[in-house]
């Protein structure tokens, strides 16, 4: 009975350790952003946690923050082209480096994955200098430019691993059906690793609208950029028109998020 | 060159003229004193290693590292384990809680951590509620906090591979080790731990990498006074407007970062070799 017990309480206590490790873990994955949407929703002036009342004035009070929407139409702008740019450039790199074993195409897949660990406040310095160097003032375009090194990963990740599991076999009966390549891929290839795709440019927009790093060295006052903007009211008056736009954020980034869910299978292509 | 490798000059392209290019560039100026880039010199790198100062701020951005790494595998390595073990339902919600923060403005998350950590925040309304402390707890502007947010923002990044590795488990091994009479731990530390080291060494690499490199959490959480890597070279660039050395700063924390990448990814290769025989 001694012995039965003892191995109840060693798998009961294993359960426990970890179950509760993880429930504070969850806890805290959750906080910040149920904290924001909560702050965003306060009728009062200030920050204060739990808000004395609920009211959608200062998501109203947006509406006039002229300085605050031309970030978020820059960002917006930015992201859109930066996720074209990624999505075209990152699945065809895919396509090259997933049929072939040459070390030369090992190496431009580390080459093209490196943004993803460096420092991407290097890069932009880099970028800045670079930019500097050739005469160029930033602009929206370059903004692109440099976005799309530091997200292109995303894409890069995500169509490497749905081509990874794509049915060779397949390809090989459409051609010998008598399909050309171009048919082939406009066929078979691209509809089965379209959602895959799809996620990775859905990180890569992400990742694109709320870039700091090199925003930070290759915007300027034309080209503002919301993350940006949001920091310097952060650090200056922390009014609760950055709670609200935080909020609107957030709410975005929930239905993008279950969207990307529903059609690209965000969640399994994650891990 | 076949038709197949040709697609990836593109991307080739646009990382020669945008990534290389601009690298090889800020090598150049950090080897020159001035913007004008004339006569070669190292003082910048001199001056770097013979500055405790200078130094010492690489030696903490590196020890910020490791403490965040360590905060988010001690919690993280819990939820993977959760994760493996829900059914495909659960699974996918609580994924999706996971990449929740990641996906989040980082602007926004560090926002809502000031609310949650301030003096008057959340999280010393509740510390004080319960009789925990008398006095308000100071995080924010510690490196406390920062380590805190740091782990919280990085989970993702240490839960995807480990839940990788553990969803590939085979179950077999557990229940073998179990009918041979080991007890729960046991097997945990004999069997599941050592099979799900590729998981937490890759896990561990990007935690430990983005840990280093989080200029807006390490900055807003920190404060002014708590002076990382990334907010050194920021300050030398754009404050002091001292761009060589700024650049001498960045090549010296790119080529810190690769060689704990370059080791800890040595150390991956062969606990994955090991795993397999």
């Amino acid at each position: 009975m001694a012995g039965l017990r003892r191995i109840r309480w060693d798998a009961l206590s294993l359960k426990l350790v970890f179950g509760v490790l993880a429930a504070i873990a969850l806890l805290f994955l959750v906080l910040p952003t149920a904290v924001v949407l909560l702050t965003s929703l306060t009728s009062s002036q200030s920050l204060r946690f739990p808000p004395p009342g609920l009211s959608l004035r200062w998501y109203v009070a947006l509406l006039d923050a002229d300085q605050m929407q031309r970030a978020g139409l820059n960002s917006l702008i930015v992201a859109f082209w930066t996720t074209l740019l990624s999505a075209v450039c990152g699945t065809a790199a895919a396509l090259a480096i997933a049929r072939s074993r040459s070390p030369l195409m090992r190496a431009a897949d580390l080459l093209f994955m490196s943004p993803l660990l460096l420092p991407a406040l290097s890069f932009g310095f880099a970028a800045l200098i670079f930019i500097n160097r050739l005469g160029l003032s930033p602009s929206i375009p370059i903004l692109v430019l440099g976005h799309a090194i530091v997200c292109v990963p995303f894409v890069l990740r995500t169509t490497l691993a749905s081509l990874s599991q794509l049915d060779a076999s397949l390809l090989e009966a459409s051609e010998s059906l008598g399909a050309d390549r171009l048919t082939t891929f406009r066929r078979i290839t691209l509809p089965l690793i379209g959602p895959g795709i799809g996620a990775g440019a859905f990180l890569a927009f992400m990742a694109s609208f709320d870039n700091v790093p090199v925003s930070l060295f290759l915007a300027d006052e034309r080209t503002e950029m919301l993350p940006i903007h949001l920091w310097q009211q952060i650090e200056t008056n922390l009014d609760v028109r950055t709670a609200a736009a935080s909020g609107a954020i957030v709410i975005a980034t929930l239905i993008l998020m279950l969207l990307a869910e529903r059609f690209a299978g965000l969640t399994r292509r994650m891990h | 060159m076949e038709a197949d490798s040709r697609l990836v000059l593109p991307l080739a392209a646009l990382f020669t003229a945008f990534f290389v290019a601009p690298l090889v560039v800020l090598l150049l100026l950090s080897l020159h004193g001035d913007i004008a880039m004339q006569g070669w010199t190292l003082g910048n790198y001199v001056k770097f290693f013979s500055d405790p100062f200078s130094y010492s701020i690489l030696l903490d951005t590196l020890l910020l590292g490791v403490k965040a790494t360590l905060v988010c595998l001690l919690f993280g390595y819990p939820v993977a384990w959760l994760c493996a073990r829900a059914g495909a339902r659960w699974q996918s919600v609580l994924v999706f809680l996971v990449i929740l923060p990641i996906l989040t403005s980082v602007v926004v998350r560090t926002f809502s951590w000031i609310v949650i950590l301030g003096r008057q925040g959340l999280l010393n309304q509740v510390v004080m509620g319960l009789g925990l402390g008398n006095e308000p707890l100071r995080l924010l502007y510690t490196e406390v906090g920062v380590v805190m947010v740091l782990a919280q923002v990085q989970m993702p990044l240490m839960v995807l591979p480990i839940l990788t590795v553990l969803s590939k488990l085979d179950p077999n091994l557990g229940d073998a080790s179990r009918v041979l009479g080991a007890g729960e731990w046991r097997t945990f530390f004999r069997i599941t731990l050592p099979l799900s080291l590729p998981g937490i060494i890759a896990g561990c690499i990007l935690t430990y990498a983005a840990s280093i490199t989080a200029f807006v959490t390490q900055t807003l959480i920190g404060g002014a006074r708590l002076i990382y890597m990334p907010l050194n070279i920021y300050q030398q660039a754009v404050g002091a407007n001292n761009w060589p050395f700024a650049a001498a700063l960045s090549i010296i924390f790119m080529i810190t970062v690769m060689i704990v990448v370059g080791v800890l990814g040595a150390i991956g290769r062969r606990s994955e070799i090991h795993g397999r025989t």
